[in-house]
């Protein structure tokens, strides 16, 4: 019990560093980093309570494909150049307060929630109960995964797909100028188009027409 | 030290997610911050799910942390398409110039 909780507040205090390094830091190719490492600490907390299967999809999913893909997006538009000012223009100072003050309320009321919350646990009709000896995280959640929520699931497939053709649309854009592969005309191409058979007289030669 | 029950991970929850807050009302920079304050709010959405799962036994939280997941994904890659297609009609994605639509 004391490994985990100085392994708890380990993580959590790297998380909380690093989130308020992201919203922080001058130079947006360091906040992406710091995004990075909060997903790496939060999927090392998700790991350590048992949620095993989660936690190694958090690092594939965020670490490995969303946080590289921001980290693309920052270097190819190259906002690391463009001015980076921290509360500096006249203007910009007034709404601060207000933006803290918002923020703090809801962060008190969530803890006023969580203050007066009980756990009950007669309450819960658990259909779904995790096993945690007997089979593994990864095993349960592919059990329910396929079988209540399969149809969920799909959704979340043509969601991505969606998505996939949504981002290729939006980016996609024809360009003048560039020579590129007609794969109809290479194939329709006839004999006729391109060969021509000549009788060749002697002493004459074949004049060619360009 | 007291032992690690719901309460600290729905603390911890709570503290990303006002974080995240903070970085979507402050912001000064440029949107892609913005972004990653909405990434910032969803890992907190997603670490109250977990550990209720944990703590109540039931996995239906898991299931649904990972349809959060690929929801996340998918937004990021659609703003993130936005954010490259502004870029290159207007030439800046800083929050204070991206007025278009004031009217």
């Amino acid at each position: 019990m004391i490994a985990h909780s100085i392994f708890f507040y380990t993580f959590s205090l790297i998380a909380i560093v690093s989130a308020i390094m992201v919203t922080a830091s001058k130079n947006t190719v360091h906040s992406v980093f710091f995004l990075i490492l909060d997903f790496i600490s939060i999927s090392c907390l998700f790991i350590m309570i048992g949620a095993e299967f989660l936690g190694m999809i958090m690092l594939i999913v965020y670490v490995g494909a969303v946080a590289v893909l921001f980290l693309f997006v920052v270097m190819m538009l190259n906002v690391a150049q463009q001015k980076n000012q921290w509360f500096s223009s006249k203007e910009s100072s007034k709404h601060i307060p207000f933006g803290l003050i918002i923020s703090t309320l809801i962060f008190v009321e969530i803890l006023i929630v969580i203050g007066g919350w009980k756990y009950k646990p007669e309450i819960f009709d658990i259909n779904n109960s995790a096993n945690l000896n007997s089979v593994s995280n990864t095993h349960s959640l592919g059990k329910i995964l396929y079988t209540d929520y399969i149809h969920v699931f799909q959704i979340s497939g043509m969601i991505l797909l969606v998505a996939m053709i949504g981002a290729i649309v939006l980016t996609f854009r024809q360009r003048a100028g560039v020579k590129k592969q007609s794969y109809i005309k290479q194939i329709s191409r006839e004999r006729v188009d391109g060969v021509e058979v000549l009788e060749v007289e002697s002493n004459k030669g074949v004049k060619i027409d360009d | 030290m007291t032992e690690i029950g719901l309460g600290h991970y729905l603390t911890l929850g709570a503290i990303i997610f006002s974080i995240g807050v903070i970085g979507i009302f402050l912001n000064r920079k440029n949107i892609i911050v913005i972004l990653m304050s909405i990434e910032l709010i969803l890992l907190a959405v997603n670490i109250n799910l977990v550990s209720f799962s944990i703590f109540l036994g039931d996995l239906a939280g898991q299931v649904f942390t990972l349809f959060i997941l690929t929801v996340a994904a998918a937004e990021a890659a659609i703003g993130l398409a936005i954010i490259v297609v502004y870029f290159r009609n207007s030439g800046t994605i800083r929050v204070e110039e991206i007025d278009k639509l004031r009217g």
